[in-house]
This record gives C-alpha cells, structure tokens and sequence, in this order.
C-alpha cells in the first residue's frame, strides 16, 4: 500500500477549521482594540467578546454568560477550579481519581504537599470511578471533588451526573456545600456538555482540541460558586483571569465548538465506525493484543491498545517513520519509563502496558486512513516482536 | 533509496557534529538522545550528560540539521544493565568502568536494535574511533586525535554490529569539531567536554552506590601482607587498588594492594607490591569474532587513560585470556578492562579478574 500520512492523535491536539481560522484572522489585523479600552476600537473587540461570552455560555447550557471565564488552556482552567476553590471555601480537602490527566493529578498532589488533604480514587477495569469509595472519602473539610468527564488515554467517561446526584443529596445537610468539577477538555466537542444535566459547579475546556487554536480554554463557574483568582493584575474575565483578552482565539474556540456542536451526531457516528474498523482490524490481524478502552463507555474517538511483548516506544516511532501519527498512552506522559498511571489503575499488567499505544480519531479521517494503518502496524509489530527476546521465547514454547 | 541512519545525540558537541558530517554526506538521518536516567534519582539539579539540558541541545541541533529526533527512554535497562552492576561490583571488591557496559548494552543493543525497527543502515556515535573493512573484516582502531581516542571503551562491538556502525569523527582532531560547531552555530559549540561518569556528576562515587545499593557499607579493617590488621577502612568501596590518598596516618607511604569483600578488608602495602605481570581477563571479546589460534604477543592497555604495554597472551577457555606482561605493572585493578592493541588496531578485550 501506498505510504500515506496518518494523524490518528487528536486527542493530543487538532487543527485548526478553515472555517474557525477565518472566523479568527480579522481580530488579529483589523479588530485588534483592546478589550477594556473605552474607544471605539476596544469597543469592537469588547463586542465580540460579549458575543463570543454569550454564544460560549448557550452551547454548554450555561445559566448566564458571567458564568464562562476564558483561560489560556485546560491546565489553567484545572488549577484555577481546584486551587482557587480551597483558597475560597472553609476546608482543605480535595477527592480526585486516579486516573486524572496530570493537570489535576499534579495540582492535588502538589496540594497534598503543601498541607491540604487529597484523595484519588480507585477505578474499575473499564475506568470508571468507584463511587461508593468516592462518598466514603468525603469529610467536613471536603471542598471540591475533581473527576474527569472521560479520560484522556483509554477515553472511558466517567459518571458525572451519578457523582453529582451523591454530592447534591450529601450537601443539603451541609453548610459548605461540596463543589463538583468536571476536566471536560476531552469531552468538548465530542459530547454535547450541558452543565445543567451534568449537575457540576465547574467544568474545564480547551480550544484544540476540537479544532480550535492552542493556547485558549474556558472555566464555567456556576453562578454563587465561591472561588478566588490565581492570578491578580486586573478585572478581566470578573477578576479570575487577569490579562488582556485574546479575543481572536476567543472566537476561535468559540466557533469551534459551535461547529462541533451542530455536526456532533454525524461526525460522531462516521468516527465511531472508524474506531470500531480499527480495533476490529488489530484484534483479527495481531496476535496477543489487549483493548485497554471498553467502547461501552468511552468516546468514540479514542482507542488504546496494548501490544503485548513490545515496546510502545519502539513501535511509535516506527509508526512515525511509516507516517502514522499515535501516542503512546498521552502526549504530556511520553519520556517516562512508569507504566501511565491510567493503565495501572485500570489493573493492567505492568508488561502489557509497556506496550500500549493510543490511537485517537478525528473528523478528518478517512477509510484508506485505517486500511493503511491495519496494513502497516501488523508487520511493525512483528518486526519488533521478531527481535524480543521475550516473545521469541514464547514463540518456543 | 538513500542510506538511513540513526545518530545517538547525547547533546555534547561531538554528537552533534557526527550528526552534521552524516547529514553533508547525504545520508537520511534520524537523531535521538538516550534518556538514561531521571535528573532526580542522582541527585543533581544541574547538567550532567542526558539530562534534560542536554536533551534541549540536541534537539536544537538536530531540527537546525533538518532531522527527525526523538528521546528514547532507557532508563529501565540503564539501572538494570549499567548502575547495578557499577555497585554490584564495586560492592565486591573491583573497580568497573560503566561506560563499557553503557556502550555494550545501551548504545550497541538497546539503540542498535531501535535502529534496526526504523530500518536504518547504520548507527552513529560520537566515538573517537575509526572501523575501516579490509577482506571483508571490519577492523576497530583507534581515532587519529591519540588524546581523544575512545577505542578503550568500545572493544566489546561484534562484526555484525561494525558493520552497521560508524564513527565520523575518528578521523578527525577535537579542535576541528570545535570549528565546525562554530561554523554552523550550533548552541553546544562551546560546551565542555563531559568528565567523569555521567549519573555520579559530583565524581562522589561512594555516595552513588549508596544510594542505589540496598547494602550498608560496613566498615572493616585495613591488614598488611601477612594478613595482621593495622587500622580501620570506611568500607571496601571507597577503595580502589594502587590508591594512596585518603587511607589515614601510617608510618611510610602506602598503597592499596588487595581489596576482599569475603573478608571486608582492606590489604596495604608499599609500592612495589602493586607491580604484577601476569592476570587473567574474562568475558573476553575479539573483535574479529573469533580468538587466535596461537599464543602471541601485542599491546596491551589496563585503564582508560594509561598507555598500552608489551605483553604476551594466552588464550584460555570460557571467553578467558590470560596476560603477561614483559615488564611488571603497577596496578591491574579487577574490574577494569583489558585492551589489546596491535599498533592502531584493536583485537578485543575483557574485564581483569579477580
């Protein structure tokens, strides 16, 4: 087959829609007022960031535009949730997963080092958080629960609205009610986010990865929700976010997820066809392979796969050479010799994960994208498999 | 189809000149830097060879040179293959050179097969050696630049590995390597050389194993030849044989002479009894791949930095050769390796024994 180029890693980022970059490119030449500024060029500016505020709020069925803040990415919308939530609230317990991207996990543990209390809890083999464990943690010194709408390297999504249901009952006997946070950045775009139905205070989003730019993310703050800013310098974004607004990048994200929003069953349906292709190719093609995402409850873009007796690292690059763009486990993971903390927590065997790769999907794969790739990983895989040591072991007995 | 290959980045300005040299004779070249080790785990904040500073600059270097690169963690094996056996070793009485095992089982078998996996023709280092293929033998020898020379540390290479090996800078003097940094900008041109072993950056080797070894080291006692104890010894690995320094106040000069760890001592004597002619080698690798038939004389070099000298050889069985010096040598250290050199070209080599 011929060699082609494959991105199969848009969890990690995409690129930017036509449609989106030419929704954008007038703010950086023609509009470029500040938005604060009393004028009549920060005025334009300002205009389109109130629309921008007001059109961002509808497509996550916010109660009002003052609700979304904009931010610089899904990590700074993470920390200013968590963090700025103990810094407002009486109490200084936070309860996250295990399985949480490292813009969470490393926040609450760097908590937990500076005196706050942190637990992480468990997850069951599909992922999903355990949420009897989860109530069983909670204290009167609970602030904030953080657990991710779906996960970032096997792409499980995680029970929300059930934990939100749990919280609700827990505080109508409490005083400092417990907040609940949602990191949705792998989520936007892919499933419709409504708030209201997810029943959270604060939910987090980043512009690319649903054809966005970089460098641009949203935190919903439920109206009445007690938090204080990370940041001081100024009254942007109601004192949470002090800087001068990006406002291309703010339209940007923001017609992105429109766009995502009104093609999300199509786009949907076309990459969960894919996905499944994919998977179903691996299992029939490559021996002594372990599906890591139990498509139940995951995205329909994300696929993890171990690769049993292989080296992810090995067999990521030689994908790279052949075209093919995958991950091992997550992008922000790569260079560290620790199985992910995703694949141990979901019980996975230290060997297997050794060797697992993710292949996350987006709207602009096609057919021949996967027949190329269920040509090519068969024989990497045997070619690297060839020169373990381990596996030629196997292979003898 | 152009040549492919793939060239081990450590961010120093050898590697990254190697890389450049590859890249101007027009092969399609990949870069990469092992990741041996985590900054953490030894200690150190600052740089020292692969760390993430070194990282960077390799990196620069590769996308200035138009490559691919990658970071390859080995940092597993590292601690499996080369920093246990360093403590294993000295934990028993001899001195290691880490560096041959890193070259043997890192460079020449981690990253060789990577190289094979992205279809390369060749890996390249930044080695001052040269191989050169006569008869359809692939000869090791070492650099032109006689300071410089790194053949020490690579006499454990296969054919099979030589020939799928290059090192563009044996043929070159380090003051070139420099200039050609220079030329082409590269961010590491004025780095020094690095010195020491790479994951005991302070050169504080005693403190390394124990922070790696789950052995307490236990004091014992410093004996004299006839087995009499005459002081106490921090623990065997502080010591290493010919040392002079650091073993306390004594009447005369003295000098390590025989570590034990079966009895945790240490034996002092004078200088003379450091001279030796005749020590056995094991693991022994030729590089033609298979030993002479016959007993025959060469050269032959103890340490890293030390010169070669006259010796005749035996070859024994169980990958062994027994040496014996013309002249008597002050210190064969167990541990070390032994070169064997006949003038530029090396013949192999092996770890001295016990």
């Amino acid at each position: 087959m011929e060699k082609r180029n494959v991105y199969l890693d848009s969890s990690a980022t995409t690129k930017v829609r036509e449609e989106v970059l030419k929704e954008m490119l007038p703010y950086f030449t023609d509009i470029y007022g500040n938005a604060s500024s009393v004028h009549t060029y920060g005025q334009q500016s300002k205009a389109a960031l109130t629309k921008a505020r007001e059109t961002f709020a509808k497509l996550i069925n916010a109660e009002s535009p003052e609700e979304i803040i904009f931010t610089s990415c899904g990590t700074e919308s993470d920390n200013i949730a968590i963090v700025g939530s103990l810094l407002a609230n009486e109490g200084n317990h936070v309860i996250t997963s295990k399985i949480e991207h490292h813009a969470v996990l490393f926040t609450c543990q760097n908590l937990a080092k500076k005196g706050y209390k942190a637990d992480f809890i468990s997850v069951d083999k599909t992922g999903r958080v355990n949420v009897e464990e989860l109530k069983s943690k909670i204290t009167d010194d609970t602030v904030i629960v953080s657990i991710m709408h779906a996960n970032n390297e096997i792409g499980v999504i995680e029970p929300i609205e059930e934990i939100s249901k749990v919280l609700k009952e827990i505080n109508k006997t409490r005083n400092n009610k417990i907040l609940l946070h949602t990191d949705a950045v792998q989520t936007a775009g892919k499933l419709k986010l409504d708030v209201q139905k997810l029943g959270v205070d604060l939910l987090s989003v980043s512009g690319h990865k649903f054809y966005g730019p970089k460098g641009i993310g949203a935190l919903y703050i439920r109206k009445g929700t007690k938090i204080e800013p990370l940041f001081h310098g100024g009254h942007h974004e109601f004192g949470m976010k002090p800087g001068t607004e990006n406002v291309a990048e703010i339209v940007g994200m923001t017609k992105a997820l429109e766009l995502a929003n009104e093609e999300m069953e199509q786009e949907s349906k076309k990459i969960f066809k894919l996905r499944n292709k994919l998977m179903n190719g691996i299992v029939e093609k490559i021996p002594e392979v372990v599906i890591n995402t139990d498509i139940k409850y995951a995205v329909p873009s994300v696929l993890s796969v171990s690769f049993n007796y292989i080296e992810g690292e090995s067999l990521l690059l030689m994908l790279d050479m052949a075209g093919i763009a995958a991950s091992a486990g997550s992008a922000c993971a790569t260079g560290s010799a620790e199985p992910s903390h995703v694949l141990s927590a979901i019980g996975a065997s230290p060997l297997a994960a050794q060797g697992t790769l993710r292949f996350s999907l987006g709207r602009y794969n096609t057919e021949e994208d996967i027949d190329y790739v269920l040509d090519v990983l068969p024989k990497l895989v045997e070619r690297v498999r060839k020169m373990s040591p381990v596996w030629n072991k196997k292979a003898e007995d | 189809m152009e040549k492919r290959a793939l060239i081990a980045m450590s961010g120093g300005v050898d590697s990254s000149v190697a890389a450049f040299l590859l890249k101007q004779q027009g092969y399609d070249c990949i870069g990469c830097t092992m990741k041996l080790y985590n900054n953490e785990d030894i200690g150190v904040k600052s740089r020292t060879c692969c760390s993430l500073n070194d990282v960077n600059d390799a990196r620069s270097v590769a996308y200035k040179l138009n490559m691919k690169y990658y970071v390859l963690n080995f940092s597993a094996d590292f601690k499996d293959k080369v920093i246990d056996k360093f403590v294993k070793s000295y934990e028993s009485g001899r001195t290691p050179n880490p560096c041959i095992d890193c070259n043997k089982y890192m460079k020449f078998e981690k990253l060789y097969n990577m190289a094979q996996n992205l279809e390369c023709n060749y890996i390249v280092t930044g080695h001052y050696a040269r191989i050169e293929k006569i008869n359809d033998k692939y000869y090791l020898k070492k650099a032109v630049d006689d300071t410089k020379d790194q053949s020490y540390v690579l006499y454990n290479l296969t054919q099979e590995q030589l020939a799928h090996t290059l090192f563009p800078l044996g043929s070159l003097h380090k003051t070139k390597i420099r200039d050609i940094a220079k030329e082409n900008g590269f961010i590491n041109a004025d780095k020094p050389d690095s010195q020491d072993i790479c994951f005991v950056p302070d050169g504080n080797y005693v403190k390394a194993i124990e922070k790696f070894s789950e052995n307490k080291i236990k004091e014992g006692s410093f004996i004299d030849k006839n087995g009499k104890v005459i002081g106490k010894h921090k623990g065997i690995v502080y010591y290493t044989i010919g040392q002079r320094r650091g073993l306390g106040c004594f009447q005369k000069h003295v000098y390590v002479c025989n570590i034990s760890a079966k009895d945790n001592t240490v034996m002092l004597g004078d200088q003379e009894d450091l001279y030796k002619k005749e020590f056995v080698v094991t693991d022994f690798n030729w590089i033609l791949g298979v030993p002479p038939t016959e007993n025959f004389s060469c050269s032959v070099k103890i340490r890293y930095k030390q010169k070669e000298h006259k010796a005749d050889i035996e070859v024994l069985d169980d990958n062994k050769v027994k040496i014996v010096f013309n002249e008597p040598q002050k210190a064969i250290t167990p541990g070390q390796s032994a070169v064997l050199y006949d003038g530029d070209i090396v013949l192999g080599g092996g770890t001295i024994a016990d």
